[in-house]
């Protein structure tokens, strides 16, 4: 008898673990998020600056959900090097992964195996072809292109006050990504500031291309303040391009306002000097936060990846769209305020 | 009855038992069936082409255009594929352009009479420069699914990559040709000294010729697995492999000075590497200090040989061959 009702409390007790463990831990840091998640965060290479952001902040992220995350990776930026380490962390049985693909193709064979044994693989900075996307739950990338030229002209439009004329100094004419960021700044000014308009009346007409070289940018640079000298900003949405607009904007005293895409470890100087109020880019601390997050739901079913589905990261929402890509929304942007921690950054 | 001799190849075996014994202790992850299979995977490419080159260096010679050759054949398999022919028709093409590569550094050495060190140098660069040409800078993907899953799936019902299956085939081959056929013997002869063995009535270029094309082909057949194993063909695929290849046949007992070596030992020095490198990995060593030990072993496999062989010379002035 007493044999009889110790067997039955353990089975009630057993039961009533399993039902507790299945229902929530009742430690969970995140609610919707497993803890004690065994996580791998595998840059394109490691020793690498940029991605050591990146892995600052999957690793605030990981705290907070309670995983312990591994920083882990090759030290040559190639795919079949970063394959061995896909090999390695299925043997180690790890839960997730989360990777910037140094090859949109050469890995994608071993992310399969890594699906296949349960690891649930999210991209983020860099993604796996678009044929591939089924080797991975969810991308996170930086921010969808058409976002990219507006928001750039959204800086321009708080620099010069929504008023005046405006020019493009771009890379090269037939640089892929600067063309599609352009063609979306062109509508979006005339219909949100009509104070403002292009130099050259449309946006396809106010575009110098300084080829991303530093001597072509500046005199590019030159050249649009003595054909417009009424020109009020310029968006350079290329880092080269930026960072000449700045410093001849600083050498001739210019009082053209610039704004673009900048590494602010490039542009410190004259943002900290008031040359440039605010450039933006991407920011990779935010990259590997929202991918952990995504990644620790998806493994923890509380996030399918479908597309139009949604997770939480933080404190933001983030939604899944076409193609299985999550992006992080406005590009990060830089100001005196922030400048001096993330020049030392990226 | 042949006496016994305790040779290098049979200390590299005692080696690669340890490594996997001491392995298995070190890391639960290290000992299973999936992690062998991820290790032949692994050393697939090398062991292949690794079979041709300890011919070559027995025989006295040396290719380092190998890995720039497997890159070129499987640059050659992506160009003729996105160019519209059959994936099976691009295999065959990347197979004769390894072929071919090997006849030129062969021609170049037994004809021309240059040293093969500066000729693969110099095709080293001009293969890796043909795959750019070939492929501009973008890599060849979506490969046919019923190809390339030879790539990443095992032999059904095994834990066996396909890629086990030419592994077998081809090291099968090099090892009765070495050890029990007349081509061996002439490549040791070779080897051990070529003006000797050219008067004693050998063809001693034709057969350096056929040797570096052989090792050209094999170069090719590694270019086929890894185009597979990676499901794309990219013009920068298998840099600095060549050290890979030309570490184990060292480690494996050939000497680097020619006339002495076995396959076996050479295949055994191929999987004692991929074994050290899978323990180092899943002991979490970082890639930094992965690549401080893979460069240690290197000098290593050159440098103990060549101390043995001193030992041995200063004891005993005959020359053995270990077999």
């Amino acid at each position: 008898m007493q044999k009889k009702f110790a067997s039955v409390a353990a089975a009630v007790a057993i039961v009533g673990a399993l039902v507790a463990s299945s229902v929530a831990p009742a430690n969970a840091a995140v609610p919707g998020i497993k803890t004690g998640l065994k996580i791998a965060i595998m840059p394109k290479a490691v020793n690498i600056g940029y991605f050591t952001a990146w892995n600052k902040g999957a690793q605030t992220a990981c705290k907070e959900i309670g995983a312990k995350c591994t920083y882990v990776g090759p030290t040559e930026a190639t795919g079949p090097a970063q394959v061995q380490f896909i090999n390695k962390i299925i043997q180690q049985k790890y839960d997730v992964l989360v990777i910037s693909a140094a090859d949109q193709n050469a890995i994608v064979p071993s992310l399969r195996k890594a699906k296949a044994a349960g690891i649930t693989v999210v991209t983020s900075d860099a993604d796996v072809a678009a044929a591939s996307a089924s080797a991975r739950v969810v991308s996170v990338l930086p921010a969808a292109s058409a976002r990219i030229g507006t928001a750039e002209v959204d800086w321009i439009a708080e620099a010069v006050g929504k008023k005046g004329s405006i020019a493009v100094l771009s890379a090269a004419a037939t640089a892929a990504n600067q063309n599609a960021w352009i063609a979306a700044m062109g509508p979006y000014l005339t219909s949100k500031y009509p104070d403002m308009k292009w130099v050259g009346g449309t946006v396809d007409k106010s575009v110098f291309y300084g080829d991303d070289d530093a001597t072509k940018s500046t005199a590019q640079f030159a050249a649009i303040l003595s054909q417009y000298p009424d020109v009020a900003g310029i968006i350079s949405p290329t880092t080269v391009g930026v960072l000449a607009a700045a410093i001849e904007k600083k050498a001739k005293n210019a009082k053209v306002k610039v704004t673009g895409l900048g590494l602010p470890s490039q542009m410190a100087p004259y943002i900290e000097d008031g040359t440039v109020e605010k450039v933006g880019l991407w920011n990779p601390i935010d990259l590997g936060y929202v991918a952990v997050y995504a990644a620790a739901r998806a493994k923890s079913k509380s996030f399918t990846g479908k597309v139009g589905s949604s997770f939480k990261a933080g404190k933001k929402t983030y939604k899944v769209t076409a193609g299985g890509i999550a992006y992080l929304g406005d590009p990060f942007t830089f100001t005196k305020a922030n400048i001096a921690t993330f020049k030392k950054i990226y | 009855m042949k006496k016994f001799t305790f040779g290098w190849d049979h200390g590299v075996t005692i080696f690669l038992v340890l490594t996997v014994v001491l392995g298995g202790f070190i890391s639960e992850y290290f000992a299973t069936i999936d992690n062998l299979s991820f290790v032949i995977q692994d050393i697939a490419e090398i062991a292949i082409i690794a079979l041709a080159m300890s011919y070559l260096i027995i025989a006295g010679e040396i290719d380092l255009s190998v890995a720039s050759i497997l890159s070129l054949s499987s640059a050659t398999i992506g160009f003729l594929f996105r160019n519209g022919t059959s994936f099976e028709m691009a295999i065959v093409g990347g197979l004769i352009v390894g072929l071919l590569c090997g006849l030129l550094n062969g021609y170049l050495v037994t004809v021309i009479g240059l040293p093969s060190l500066a000729v693969t140098i110099g095709t080293l660069a001009l293969f890796r420069g043909l795959c750019y040409a070939l492929l501009g800078n973008e890599p060849v993907n979506e490969l046919p699914e019923n190809w390339i899953v030879l790539g990443y799936e095992n032999i059904p019902g095994t834990f066996l990559p396909w890629s086990t299956i030419p592994l077998v085939i081809l090291a099968a081959i090099a090892w009765i040709v070495l050890h029990y056929t007349r081509i061996g013997r002439w490549t040791f002869a070779i080897g051990i000294n070529a003006e000797a063995a050219k008067f004693s009535g050998i063809p001693v270029a034709r057969m350096k010729l056929g040797l570096f094309a052989m090792t050209g082909l094999m170069s090719g057949v590694a270019g086929v697995v890894y185009t597979l194993r990676f499901a794309s063909a990219s013009p920068d695929g298998a840099v600095g492999y060549e050290l890979g290849v030309i570490a184990a046949v060292l480690f494996g007992g050939v000497s680097i000075a020619g006339g002495i070596g076995t396959l076996w030992g050479v295949l055994a020095a191929v999987f004692a590497l991929g074994a050290i490198r899978s323990v180092l990995q899943l002991i979490d060593f970082s890639a930094n200090a992965l690549l401080i030990v893979s460069g240690a072993l290197l000098l290593i496999s050159v440098v103990v040989p060549r101390a043995i062989e001193i030992a041995q010379s200063r004891r005993k002035s005959t020359f053995v061959t270990n077999k």
